[in-house]
């Protein structure tokens, strides 16, 4: 016995729905499992760090603060990874583009208001696709491969960021810790609802995926870069140009990266330390797969992350997990979405006929 | 070459009642037939007529689902390409196995199932090429020969096994005239040493010139064994194609009007290491004319549609089209200016496997339909525009919505052509128009050119197969090495010189130029 | 410039080159088997922890290295099962192997903090090793002696065996390997698991020899500046040395800059500096226009026969 590919006339539009959600469930199972055989109550711990954040209505605002910048950045990510633009360097785009958020803020001084704060998101959506455009340049001028040049600029973004809070920017009345002034007030995001910490960053995530859903099927634009993505020479044929693709998708991931950045900054962290780099760059690649590179996928599946995420944390007092665990959990996620693409294409046909005798050999 | 003693009556090779299929397709259905010692035995059928299934599981790369392979008279499993060879079965691949960027003698070397010192495997290499007259340089890179000479090294590979049965898929497909006339010769002394040969073809005359035998095969059934030599062209055809042939219906008293594309000193430089370059392309497509480019693969065909469709641009007067001058505008603007192409490549060039037929109208009829508004798309429109072609060119799929990668090759050639042809262009350049498509498509895809041709359109059409451009075109030019020659009307043309035009600075100057008289007269 | 600062200076540079020169290496062979592994960094901080628990558990580093080099490979293998079994889209899956051997490593490591590595004794002995002049030749550890020597055996090995020619093939042109009766898939999962293993040797380097402990994502990177490398080197051996070690040379800059506290730039410039100089260099090598031709043709896409 054993199993047979066997390629389907056409892609199955139900696998490409069901296997992100089996690919969850699956990774809760072996989570289980492999808890139970650490010694840790698995069904607890995987109840913590997958539903217990959704039963509790107060970690709901954790949940939105969480989701909001990898649903963004993932958005902007998924746009390239249709082009076949690999920009594994969001997290780099979203350090700068909060970076120049703060630049504005602190240029600003003790000035604020709308215009202020618009000012410093639109620095932040700026700067980050300005960062992008770097190893979009390279790409396209001299074919230097997009992975290896935005990641690199993502390690070169953390001493910027170091530099920056350590010296320039460093808050004068804060002790000597390298950490920018906690924004005032008139320069903060409005919160959605007082006395909660959802702040219109929030807001944005959850209208931007409808706005790139009209965009990537509607228009000629995502049209563009979904036949770049699948048939380079398809969209030669047809009129579009690579290079121009790959420089706007590369801006759109950076811009939407320095967005997301930018929010975080100006509404729910206020000021910028060594450890304002969070890992949501890396994790939101996570996010644009399970979501299928699909905007309203990439809206559920950055809610599934922040659940973990939050979750996470629950888990950790809860049981006593390391929080790394969290991370495990995202690749194993991002492992099995993978593991399943090729149901999309195929289909798994167990073949059981006895093999003749060999008489060749 | 030593085949092994075998009675005189024993054959060789005997396949029984051979059954292969795949996920809604029956490739071989009860395939029958023998192959004796020394004998040059045809596969003759259409593409998709399972042929290349059939030598696959000779070979050991596929397993039929039923029936049974007996090998000098016993029944064998053959369970993979090194088994076949160890049984003294040898194959050249129609899509030559090699490996680019690596020397002959490393492709060689890769080809043999036991690992030989390299200075031995050369002499050994050295010798077999002496003994029949191949000529290959073992340490070239493999990327820079010629098509013919690559060939050669898939035959040297084959003979260092000293086989007895030697499969050739297609090997004539890329070949010039004189070529083709080397390599029978090789065949007919390998097997007059006792060595059988299966030939895979869909070339009428080549069978006809060389093979003692030939099987017929249409749709994965064997139809009937002939002597070629007792039978025409024709009636082979016939059996082939499973029904008379239908001739192209040209209106009567066509007229040509005036130049429509004129082509001046188009030159492009090479794309990348293994592309050609195009030195100083001129020529005219006068309205109504079909215009055929002749030439052997890899001879700037490809580099000529691109310069022509507008993926790479040239000097601005190197292509125009009622006078105007669009060398250097883009694939857009020149679809917007009424000229239309279709690239060889089906899946990825010429459509996205992966979009829906409604998808794949929006790749090029976009802009000339009036598809797009303020930058959006409307879906609607495009799935009309399909729809029409499917029904005007009896493209057989579900739908609109049907994804181009569920279309078997003939059917999506028919859409991608229709999909071109009914946006009326001015002027339409195809290249390979017929390439993997079954007769039946092939047919309404020539009668649709030449309707085309007959509404005052001017058609450029690229091919390497020469029965196609001298039944459809009225004027051929030949291509070599990125030049083109100057054209002449297809009536009354010279075989012959077509032939040597072909081969160009490629065929290998020592060898005898002449084709023989079978070869050309089965043109 | 005394004779002292030169040869600390060169076991400096030594000691930074061996990681990437060790992962660098076993990322060669599997692009040049046609498969691009983006996990390096994911695999050499799991050649890391497992390198250091097994040594502290068995107190002897060369069980270490073994560890350091199983961990590796397995991680590995589970990323041939996902490209080659799966085909699942290589690059993807080479980022999700980096996320996972990040978090992995972390987990694992977690009850590793603070403990110590036996140390690898000298190979050569103290008369040798720790001669102020000849340690320049005799004062490494044996991984170093490792990486030197597995150059000139992958270059040996890809040249003139005939593994290495299949390997090739499998990698130029899978399709023809294929139909010539050559196992691909089998020889890509050997190229993977070996990549693999060398990864997790160098990562080991940082965890066993840099400093005898572990600290959670401590290769900071230098996976993804061994696969910079690669390209770096135009997939050939001799030239990965030498990147191998202008890199090296690069990162102990960072070092001495720092020390010496240069203060007219800050310590930030250095420390982006290899980051930065990755870019340059792979500008200037990917600017000359060669190296799509020098790369295997079949290098990242997938097969299925």
């Amino acid at each position: 016995m054993r199993i047979k590919l066997e390629r389907r006339p056409s892609p199955s539009r139900t696998m490409l729905v069901v296997t992100p959600i089996a690919s969850v469930i699956v990774t809760m199972l072996i989570g289980m499992v492999v808890f139970d055989l650490m010694g840790i109550d698995g069904t607890r711990a995987v109840k913590d760090i997958f539903l217990t954040p959704l039963l509790l209505s107060y970690k709901w605002q954790d949940v939105a603060l969480k989701a909001a910048p990898l649903i963004i950045i993932a958005l902007g990510l998924s746009v390239g990874n249709r082009a076949q633009v690999w920009n594994i360097g969001a997290e780099g785009q979203y350090i700068v583009g909060a970076l120049a958020a703060a630049g504005i803020g602190i240029a600003a001084g003790t000035a604020g208001g709308f215009f202020v704060i618009l000012a410093m998101v639109l620095a932040g959506i700026l700067f980050g696709a300005l960062y992008a455009l770097i190893p979009a340049v390279l790409k396209t001028r001299w074919d230097v491969n997009e992975i290896l040049s935005s990641l690199m600029l993502t390690y070169v973004s953390y001493q910027i960021l170091g530099f920056l809070v350590g010296g320039p920017w460093k808050d004068p009345n804060g002790r000597n810790f390298p950490a920018t002034a906690p924004l005032a007030e008139n320069q903060s995001l409005p919160l959605l609802f007082s006395g909660s910490t959802v702040h219109l960053g929030v807001l944005i995530a959850l209208i931007l995926p409808f706005v790139f859903w009209v965009m990537m099927s509607r228009s000629v634009f995502g049209y563009q870069v979904r036949v770049v993505g699948s048939a380079p020479q398809a969209a030669r044929h047809g009129g579009f140009d690579a290079k121009q693709t790959v420089w706007i998708a590369m801006l759109i991931g950076g811009g939407m990266a320095g967005l997301a950045g930018a929010l975080e900054f100006t509404g729910a962290l206020k000021a910028i330390n060594l450890g304002f780099p969070s890992g949501y760059g890396f994790t939101a690649i996570i996010v644009a797969f399970l979501g299928r590179l699909h905007p309203i996928g990439c809206l559920i599946a950055g809610i599934v992350l922040a659940v973990t995420y939050v979750g996470g944390q629950v888990a950790q007092t809860s049981v006593h997990i390391p929080n790394s665990t969290a991370g495990i959990f995202q690749a194993m996620m991002l492992f099995f979405i993978l593991a399943s693409d090729i149901l999309i294409r195929y289909r798994l046909r167990i073949v059981t006929a006895a093999k003749p005798v060999v008489a060749g050999e | 070459m030593t085949p092994s003693p075998s009675p005189a009556d024993q054959p060789r090779l005997e396949l029984v009642g051979i059954t292969k299929r795949f996920p809604g397709v029956l490739a071989n259905d009860q395939v029958s037939f023998t192959v004796r010692p020394g004998e040059i035995h045809a596969l003759l059928g259409e593409n998709g007529a399972g042929k290349s299934t059939l030598v696959k599981m000779i070979y050991g790369i596929q397993q039929p689902d039923a029936g049974e392979i007996r090998w000098n008279g016993a029944r064998m499993v053959i369970p993979s390409p090194k088994a076949a060879r160890k049984l003294g079965i040898g194959m050249v691949f129609q899509h030559f196995s090699l490996f680019e960027a690596m020397t002959v003698l490393e492709n060689i070397a890769l080809g043999m199932d036991a690992s030989i010192p390299a200075r031995d495997l050369e002499q050994k290499i050295l010798s077999v090429m002496d003994q029949y007259g191949l000529k290959l340089e073992p340490h070239r890179i493999v990327s820079t020969l010629s098509v013919g000479e690559r060939q050669r090294i898939e035959i040297v590979r084959a003979l260092l096994l000293n086989p007895n049965l030697l499969i050739m898929d297609e090997p004539t497909s890329v070949l010039t005239p004189q070529e083709v006339e080397q390599l029978f010769v090789v065949l007919r002394k390998l097997a007059s040493e006792g060595c059988s040969i299966l030939y895979i073809s869909h070339k009428l005359h080549e069978i006809k010139a060389l093979c003692d035998t030939a099987t017929i095969l249409r749709g994965g059934k064997l139809v009937a064994t002939c002597n070629p030599a007792a039978e025409t062209s024709r009636s082979m055809a016939e059996m082939m194609i499973g029904g008379s042939l239908k001739d192209i219906q040209r209106g009567a008293g066509r007229e040509m009007g005036a130049a429509k594309l004129v082509v001046h000193d188009l030159c492009v430089p090479k794309d990348g290491p293994f592309g050609t370059a195009l030195k100083g392309i001129n020529f005219s497509v006068r309205a109504g004319e079909i215009f055929g480019i002749a030439g052997v693969a890899g001879n700037g065909q490809n580099a000529l549609l691109l310069a022509l469709s507008g993926e790479v641009t040239a000097q601005s007067d190197a292509v125009q089209v009622d006078g105007a001058k669009i060398g250097a505008t883009s694939a857009k603007a020149r679809r917007l200016g009424g000229m239309a192409s279709v690239p060889e490549e089906r899946n990825g060039h010429a459509a996205v496997p992966e979009f829906t037929l409604s998808e794949n109208a929006v790749l090029t009829a976009r802009d000339r339909l009036g598809m797009v508004s303020n930058g959006m798309i409307n879906f609607g429109s495009a799935k009309t525009y399909a729809g029409e072609v499917i029904r005007a060119f009896s493209v057989k799929a579900t739908g609109p919505g049907a994804f181009a990668e569920s279309l078997s090759g003939g059917n999506l050639q028919k859409f991608i052509m229709g999909r071109e042809i009914m946006q009326k262009p001015q002027v339409l350049v195809v290249s390979q128009p017929t390439w993997g498509v079954d007769a039946g498509a092939a047919g309404a895809i020539h009668q649709a050119l030449v309707d085309l041709a007959a509404t005052g359109s001017a058609i450029v059409v690229i091919s390497q197969d020469l029965d196609e451009l001298l039944s459809l075109c009225d004027t051929l030019a030949v291509i070599n090495e990125g030049h083109l020659s100057p054209p002449m009307p297809v009536a009354g043309a010279n075989i012959e010189e077509i032939g040597l035009l072909m081969g160009g600075v490629h065929g290998d100057p020592t060898a005898d130029v002449h084709v023989s008289k079978e070869v050309a007269d089965a043109y | 410039m005394s004779l002292d600062f030169i040869i600390a200076a060169i076991i400096t540079v030594v000691g930074l080159t061996t990681p990437i020169l060790l992962a660098g290496l076993g990322e060669l062979v599997v692009e040049k088997a046609g498969v691009l592994n983006l996990g390096v960094e994911g695999m050499m901080l799991i050649g890391a922890i497992s390198g250091f628990g097994v040594t502290v558990m068995t107190f002897n580093p060369w069980l270490g290295v073994l560890g350091a080099a199983a961990g590796g490979a397995l991680s590995a293998l589970l990323f041939g099962v996902l490209v080659l079994s799966l085909n699942s889209n290589q690059v993807a899956t080479g980022l999700a192997l980096s996320i996972f051997g990040t978090g992995l490593s972390s987990l694992i490591g977690l009850s590793f903090v603070g403990r110590i590595a036996a140390p690898f004794g000298s190979i050569f002995p103290a008369s040798l090793a720790k001669h102020p002049i000849l340690q320049v030749f005799f004062g490494y550890s044996p991984l170093v002696y490792f990486a030197l020597i597995m150059v000139p055996l992958v270059a040996w090995f890809l040249k003139s065996t005939r593994a290495g020619l299949i390997l090739r093939a499998v990698g130029e042109n899978d399709h023809s390997a294929h139909s010539i009766g050559y196992n691909v898939i089998g020889v890509r999962y050997a190229a993977i698991a070996f990549g693999g293993a060398m990864a997790g040797i160098g990562g080991a380097y940082f965890s066993m020899v840099i400093t005898p402990m572990w600290a959670e994502k401590m290769t900071a990177g230098r996976g993804w500046i061994a696969l910079a490398l690669v390209v770096f080197a135009g997939w050939r051996t001799g030239r990965l040395l030498a990147g191998a070690y202008f890199f090296g040379i690069l990162m102990a800059l960072e070092l001495y800059a720092k020390a010496s506290g240069f203060s007219f730039l800050p310590s930030q410039f250095w420390a982006a500096m290899p980051y930065l100089m990755t870019v340059v260099a792979l500008t200037f090598i990917s600017s000359r226009g060669n190296v799509g031709a020098s790369a295997p043709a079949c290098l990242g896409k997938p097969f299925l026969p």
